[in-house]
């Protein structure tokens, strides 16, 4: 059911405004501003409702349900920011009673609705991806109409367009021919496009800035899609790794393609006698001021067939810090983490307390240790049992909670030749106690002797192959941005009715600027300014049967 | 005193001198001109000549003090606070030189002196950069973030002149619009009485010692800057001639932080309503006088205008920048830090304004409120987030 204006353009069904000569096609009689939003082109949303896809599509079109969701993600977001998220709570802790213990009834209202890990929810993908819909939806929507509608816009304007415009005004001149030039001059100088037919004028100046919303629409989509890559097998790796110094370590997440060497590690920290920084360092809360935290990294990577004896060929050598990572093919290793100061080697002296002799002493490697260690005489100590972080469990047995060594303990075995019993000793950090099967007096008697420390680098390995489209993504929503920002699209006209001058201006945004360049017109020319309609004509919720 | 504080106190003088001459300009008589005719005056021409020498200063100290430490002066509360009121200052030099509206520097620039007065609250002293923040990201993410934070907090300004302009605020009745108008004054006013009673303290080198025992249930020891309402868990006083605490709090809640927070809306309560009682009329009305030829369409106007611009500036320095930066350094451009939410409500908070106002029935009183909302999420992002959420981007 299209509809012909009187001009001999056919427009389709809905359109409130001649795609051609600009005549208000929805309320021709009324002498209301005209709503100018998308040139009062039809849209697919306000034509169609009978199909369910119609439903669904007027749904996701309404800029109502747009800025719905807009607001409701918002809000959820902040309510993930009261309390920590989950992926912040410390290690060890269990959410349930995190939360509780932490934060208290609140916290437990907080874990129960799921907020401890909001931004993983379905519920907050599922907000993401209608907000996603309703951008492409939207734009289509909008887009296309649009466009047709400028790009058939003719200079020669109907009447009532003309006098529906916010900026109007009529002025008699005499001579008009002369008053046209003038004024076409001028805009030319502004940099607008002057077209002219049948004698009126049409100055444009920035409709590609109309385009900004839908290319910046674009980008977001573009943006959107590239993160949903990363649910992808093959896309991402967040791994985390921790190397000793002088250690060689597989780098998780590369099936074993490559290995990494912790050469050494370098702490420093800001001199407290700082000429420059020393107040600020002591008006600080903080304890300690890091200055820089470096891994020398070598990455390796097996050579040969597979098997036992795959040597490892040197790829690459970096030194790792915050802000400067190790990349290598798709990967990266970051610096994230450290810790100071581990425990990597005890030794221990052996005393035979019937000779009172020294037999000698031995160095246990605590991330590696062996099973024997001979002493001078020919002894043998045998380790029976090693703790690297020793703790007594519920049934006040000794054991291990894991195998990092920050309080290790031994049972240390011994033979006493003389009578073939076996001497048990227990060893740790200020511990030193006979456990040996028969209880009795134990011939050997072991002492700490020293120990030797090393650092660890707590690396993270990544690899995003979703950056490439979020980068293009954002690089295009950001021109689309500058582009619908930074430019108004703005149109003056110029008609010449009986001996008058017609003037209507429109401008999609910022009203004053459009009326500066309508006052260079009036100031030079015998056009007087026009009237800013809105001033009388203003009326509250005129549009707002809007979507 | 360094020669970078000294530039910023005289920046400081010069923004309240540009005040006074705006605020002269839009209550002062009309020149005329020799042919006797009302041509307006020349003291918002003043204005903006004090303020642009205001910014100059403000720049020069901004720029010694980078020299000094060796990297942009935006890493700690005081720095960025300060950083924010030029940046501010700037966005109203350029927004002033389109739309020459006298009366958005009086309400503006108060905005500006608020914020450095705020920022020397916290340690003004030089803190060096701890390694995450040793590159040049720092400068580009920051810079830009920071200068479309000011650019947006010029469309507040231009919305409170809106609300003030239009909305009757010298009815008997409150209504929830003359409420809002005068929420925001008390705002104001807190943070300037908070401001005064901090610097005199600090003046007289208050300090109140405390041996408590924390929420590990650990001894330690606490410094009140303030005299404590609000005292330690178990507070024990050490220092001589203070106060004894009037209420002993539990473990679990930050004391001083309490304690410092009921001073400050204590502080602008008590300075709110002697004015109310002296004057007898609302604070709005008191700034009514400055907006009384105001066009309001032309501050919607120029709210929005300065949204327009400062937007995309957002979403390019606190979320493009900001997320190029999160790659490099914290390995992943996004993590869901508070900050970073936060950064994503602002930017979510204005694309909403700028699709609502695609609707003429949300152009006007509806945006200047939006506006106002918009500068306090600003607001939040900048200090409850820093100084109350732990995240990565704490500090001060």
């Amino acid at each position: 059911m299209n509809q012909k204006c009187e001009c001999g353009r056919v427009n389709p069904y809905g359109t409130e405004v001649c795609g051609s000569c600009g005549k208000p096609l929805a309320d021709p009689d009324s002498n209301r501003l005209l709503n100018m939003r998308y040139e009062g082109a039809a849209r697919r949303s306000q034509i169609y409702s009978t199909s369910i896809i119609d439903k669904i599509w007027n749904f996701f079109s309404s800029v109502k349900v747009g800025i719905g969701i807009i607001i409701v993600t918002l809000i959820a977001s902040s309510l993930g920011t009261i309390f920590p998220q989950e992926m912040f709570m410390p290690p060890g802790e269990t959410p349930e009673v995190y939360y509780e213990e932490e934060y208290g009834g609140l916290g437990q209202v907080y874990y129960a609705f799921g907020l401890h890990n909001m931004y993983g929810s379905w519920w907050y993908m599922l907000l993401i991806a209608a907000l996603g819909v309703s951008i492409i939806v939207a734009s289509i929507d909008r887009f296309f109409p649009l466009y047709k509608a400028l790009k058939s816009q003719r200079v020669t304007r109907h009447k009532s367009f003309m006098k529906r415009q916010r900026i109007f005004g009529t002025t008699r001149v005499e001579d008009i021919d002369h008053t046209f030039q003038e004024a076409q001059d001028l805009l030319k100088k502004k940099r607008y496009n002057i077209r002219e037919e049948n004698g009126h004028i049409l100055a444009e100046k920035n409709r590609w800035a109309r385009w900004g919303p839908y290319v910046n629409h674009i980008g977001l989509i573009i943006f959107l899609i590239g993160a949903s890559l990363r649910f992808f097998p093959g896309m991402y790796v967040d791994e985390n790794m921790w190397v000793r110094e002088g250690e060689t370590e597989v780098v998780p997440g590369t099936s074993g393609d490559y290995y990494v060497e912790n050469q050494g590690f370098t702490y420093e920290e800001f001199d407290e006698d700082d000429e420059i920084f020393a107040d600020g360092m002591e008006a600080s809360a903080a304890i300690q001021f890091e200055e820089t935290f470096r891994t020398d990294a070598v990455l390796y990577t097996p050579e040969g067939p597979l098997g036992v004896d795959q040597e490892l060929e040197e790829v690459d050598r970096h030194p790792i810090e915050v802000n400067d990572a190790f990349h290598f093919d798709d990967y990266a290793l970051y610096q994230v983490d450290y810790k100071l100061d581990e425990l990597k080697e005890l030794s221990f002296e052996v005393e035979d307390t019937e000779t009172d002799e020294v037999l000698g002493s031995f160095a246990v490697d605590l991330n590696d240790p062996d099973d024997t260690y001979a002493l001078n005489n020919g002894e043998e100590v045998r380790i029976h049992s090693y703790f690297p972080n020793f703790e007594m469990n519920d049934e006040g047995m000794p054991t291990t909670e894991n195998d990092v060594p920050d309080n290790p303990a031994f049972i240390f075995e011994m033979v006493n030749p003389d009578t073939e019993a076996l001497d048990h000793t227990f060893l740790g950090i200020q511990a030193n106690y006979n456990v040996s099967p028969d209880q009795e007096e134990n011939r050997y008697a072991f002492s700490l002797d020293g120990f030797d420390t090393n650092d660890l680098t707590g690396l993270t390995v990544r690899k995003d192959n979703t950056i490439p489209y979020l980068s293009v993504g954002g690089a295009i929503f950001l021109i689309g941005l500058v582009q619908g920002s930074y430019w108004p699209h703005r149109r003056i006209w110029l008609q010449r009715n009986d001996g008058e001058v017609w003037l209507a201006a429109h401008t999609n945004k910022h009203w004053a600027p459009l009326k500066k360049d309508i006052d260079a017109i009036t100031k030079e020319t015998k056009i007087t300014t026009p009237r800013d309609q809105i001033d009388d004509e203003y009326e509250k919720g005129e549009d707002k049967d809007d979507s | 005193m360094s020669l970078s504080m000294i530039l910023l106190t005289i920046a400081f003088f010069f923004y309240l001198v540009a005040t006074v001459l705006y605020a002269v300009s839009v209550t002062g008589r009309k020149w005329r001109n020799k042919e006797g005719r009302v041509t307006g005056n020349n003291w918002g021409l003043f204005g903006y000549i004090t303020a642009i020498g205001g910014l100059v200063f403000a720049l020069g100290y901004f720029v010694t003090r980078w020299i000094t430490v060796g990297f942009a002066p935006v890493s700690n509360m005081f720095e960025y606070l300060t950083f924010f009121g030029i940046t501010l200052s700037l966005a109203f030099v350029i927004i002033y030189g389109i739309y020459r509206s006298n009366v958005l520097g009086v309400i503006t620039l108060p905005v500006v002196m608020l914020m450095i007065g705020y920022a020397t609250v916290f340690v003004t002293d030089y803190q060096p950069l701890q390694p995450a923040l040793q590159t040049y990201w720092l400068e580009i993410h920051v810079l830009t973030t920071g200068l479309a934070q000011g650019i947006l907090a010029v469309s507040f300004g231009a919305g409170v002149i809106y609300l003030l302009r239009t909305i009757d605020l010298k009815g008997k009745k409150m209504t929830k619009r003359t409420f809002g108008v005068e929420f925001i004054m008390y705002t104001f006013m807190t943070l300037f009485a908070f401001i005064v009673l901090t610097n005199a303290f600090n003046a007289f080198g208050y300090e109140a010692q405390f041996a408590y025992v924390n929420e590990f249930e650990e001894p330690a020891e606490i410094i009140y800057d303030l005299p404590p309402i609000f005292g330690p868990n178990e507070g024990e006083l050490l220092s001589s001639d203070r106060m004894e605490p009037w209420f002993e709090m539990p473990d679990w809640i930050d004391s001083d932080s309490l304690n410092t927070t009921a001073w400050a809306f204590g502080s602008g309560l008590v300075l709110f309503g002697a004015v109310r009682l002296i004057t007898r009329r609302r604070i709005g009305t008191l700034l009514q006088p400055f907006v009384k030829r105001v066009n309001p369409d032309l501050m919607d106007e120029i709210s929005y205008r300065a949204i327009a611009i400062g937007f995309p500036l957002f979403a390019l320095g606190g979320l493009v920048f900001a997320m190029i930066w999160a790659q490099i350094a914290w390995t992943r451009f996004w993590g869901w830090d508070p900050k970073e939410v936060w950064a994503l409500i602002t930017f979510l908070f204005y694309a909403a304004y700028l699709h609502l106002r695609l609707n003429r029935s949300w152009q006007g009183e509806p945006s200047a409120w939006l506006a106002v909302v918009g500068f306090a999420i600003i607001m939040i992002n900048l200090i409850f987030v820093n100084l109350v959420i732990a995240g990565l981007h704490s500090y001060a």
